[in-house]
């Protein structure tokens, strides 16, 4: 522990400096948790570095792939350590009913609580949006390419090698929609339904992809002619020349979000920090370095996402409305976990 | 030598006894004893079907490895010893390149798009590319490639101890080589393809990397079934009780394969 404060004194330190005598405020710090590599990155030029100027804090950060285990030790100890994490909103929502995140007051974040209510959770609030979209190779479908759902399904209408990931989630809301649900009726999902009609696709899939790294690559040598895939997996193979596009039509938007830590060393700058990483301008500033969307909608607003930029984000407005927001208060719900363990039987079925 | 093997023994005892232990200790405490996390192994049939399904590969694997390195060792012993030498450091090359990297080479190698679907389309053998990876075929063909040395390492080790008086006495005796081979140099050489067939079989049971990236996501082996299980129960316990009956049925096989034939022999080659 010693050590740790040490560092953190350390860092603050060198906060004060930068920040040209305002010690007093610097003094304040967050230890803050994302998922490393260019994400964070992205991040930190378009939303960390300026709120801890904005703020007059220092931001110490850390990176970790699954934040779910390290928050159920760190805040079982009784003393965590970090104060803010990003991570699958679903971590937040069943942190906070099992105690391991802080409940959040929403007078006291007012840019969370001017976002729509599908946005946030009494513990956590939108930060990022990405999707899970119909993805396809341009060389097999040069025109009238599978646009939808129930056209995945279609194997005789577009025939092809097909991919889907190898996890429920969005996979059971792909299957629904392809069965004729709209996209905003799919929760509760009908579980017995969409396990169903994956049973009917199931001879026609060629790979269950388990990293976003496989979806690319099946994409990029032409492993597959169809699959369902992240947006912005599928727009870097794209950026890289191979003949491969993706419609947001039925895409599942899925998010990241931020939530405290129960018990956080640095519990009210955690919260003034959650404000600001929300704010509108921080948010626009996200897309401009790395393909994901804004979690605050008011971020496309502000001027600061050209349109051609917005029209290619999961979470613009025109784009959301294409899509089925998925509902991590499902997924976190006994129903939604029982549904992941049927995963398992189902694919090895 | 107490003194000089404390430091190994020590790291043993810290990374690995202690900590098996404490998982296997998470498989039956949580919030006080349970025995569900076994209930569930032995309950499910998902449990049984991919136990089933790793035992089968790796019998496959074994049985392939065998008949592809018993000849490699074989040539490696009867030819000189520069020869050898030459043999032994390309069966060993594979080793610097990691599992991840080989996996890959396989996949651009055996996909749709591959070097062999393209090669054989160029050739009109085939029409539609054939299915390769992606399914079980693919993950055996990476497994085999990268356990072949653990098959042919101890192979050579026991036919170098054969003396080579013993053929040329058969020979005297006017047996035929084939023979001199089927009668006197193969039952010599059976201890090492025990030995050979142990490891090669205990160490596919636990591959992870290579059935997670070449089987398609249907090929489930148990270590895939332990990292899921730490993401579906979000405990530990759950995925350890799957490695302590994996690790049993090891050590089951060990103790099965050392009435035949001395451990020292299968693990330290004297």
């Amino acid at each position: 522990m010693t050590t740790t404060r040490n560092f953190g004194f350390g860092c603050a330190l060198l906060g004060a400096i930068g920040l040209t005598g305002t010690a007093a405020q610097a003094a304040e710090q967050i230890t803050f948790v994302s998922q490393g590599g260019a994400y964070q990155a992205a991040q930190t030029v378009a939303i960390l570095d300026p709120s801890a100027k904005k703020l007059g804090i220092t931001i110490n950060q850390d990176s970790i792939p699954d934040a779910w285990p390290a928050i159920k030790t760190q805040v079982g100890s009784g003393k965590p350590i970090w104060d803010v994490v990003d991570t699958p909103t679903g971590n937040c929502l069943r942190g906070g009913e099992q105690g391991l995140i802080e409940k959040l007051d929403f007078s006291k974040i007012p840019n969370g609580a001017a976002m729509p209510e599908a946005y946030r959770s009494p513990y956590s609030v939108s930060y990022e949006f990405y999707s899970s979209v119909l993805s396809y190779s341009q060389k097999t479908f040069p025109k009238d390419a599978p646009n939808s759902w129930a056209d995945f399904w279609d194997v005789k209408k577009f025939p092809g090698r097909r991919a889907l990931r190898n996890h429920p989630f969005a996979t059971l809301e792909a299957a629904l929609m392809a069965d004729g649900v709209a996209p905003d009726k799919l929760y509760p999902l009908d579980v017995d339904r969409a396990f169903k009609k994956l049973e009917e696709i199931k001879p026609h899939i060629t790979v269950w992809w388990t990293s976003g790294a496989q979806s690319a690559q099946l994409l990029n040598d032409g492993e597959v002619d169809m699959e369902m895939a992240w947006n912005g997996r599928v727009s870097a193979v794209a950026k890289e020349g191979a003949k491969v596009s993706f419609t947001y039509n039925q895409g599942i938007l899925q998010s990241t979000s931020l939530c405290i830590l129960k018990g956080a060393p640095n519990l009210e700058t955690a919260v003034k920090f959650l404000n600001e990483a929300v704010d509108p301008v921080h948010q626009a500033n996200l897309p401009l370095n790395i393909d994901y969307g804004p979690g605050n909608p008011k971020a496309f607003e502000t001027g600061v996402i050209k349109p051609e930029r917005a029209a290619q984000l999961p979470s613009e407005p025109a784009n959301a409305a294409k899509q089925a927001l998925m509902s991590y208060a499902w997924w976190s719900s006994p129903a939604g976990e029982a549904a992941e363990k049927r995963w398992a039987s189902f694919m090895q079925k | 030598m107490l003194a000089l093997a404390s430091p190994a023994l020590l790291v043993i005892l810290l990374l690995i006894v202690l900590p098996v232990g404490w998982l296997a200790w998470q498989s039956i405490y949580h919030d006080g004893f349970t025995l569900e996390n076994y209930r569930r192994v032995f309950t499910e049939d998902i449990y049984w079907r991919s136990f089933a399904l790793t035992f089968e590969i790796s019998l496959a694997v074994t049985v392939i490895a065998l008949m592809l390195g018993y000849p490699v060792a074989y040539l490696a012993n009867s030819v000189s010893k520069g020869w050898s030498i030459l043999i032994l450091s390309l069966v060993v090359l594979p080793f610097w390149t990691s599992v991840l990297v080989r996996a890959y080479a396989w996949l651009a190698l055996l996909q749709r798009t591959g070097v062999i679907n393209q090669f054989l389309r160029y050739l009109d053998v085939i029409s539609e590319p054939l299915a390769l990876v992606h399914n079980t075929f693919g993950t055996v063909v990476a497994t085999v490639h990268i356990l072949l040395p653990f098959m042919v390492l101890p192979l050579y080790a026991t036919m170098q101890k054969i003396p080579g008086d013993l053929m040329q006495a058969g020979a005297s005796l006017g047996a035929s080589p084939s023979l001199t081979f089927f009668r006197v140099f193969l039952p010599l050489s059976l201890p090492g393809v025990l030995a050979g067939c142990t490891m090669v079989f205990v160490l596919c049971l636990g591959f992870y990397i290579t059935p997670e990236l070449l089987g398609g996501g249907r090929t489930v082996m148990v270590s895939m079934l332990v990292s899921r299980n730490v993401e579906l129960y979000n405990q530990f316990g759950a995925a350890s009780a799957v490695a302590v009956v994996l690790l049993l049925s090891v050590l089951l096989i060990f103790f099965a394969v050392s009435r035949f034939i001395s451990l020292d022999r299968v693990l330290g080659q004297k």
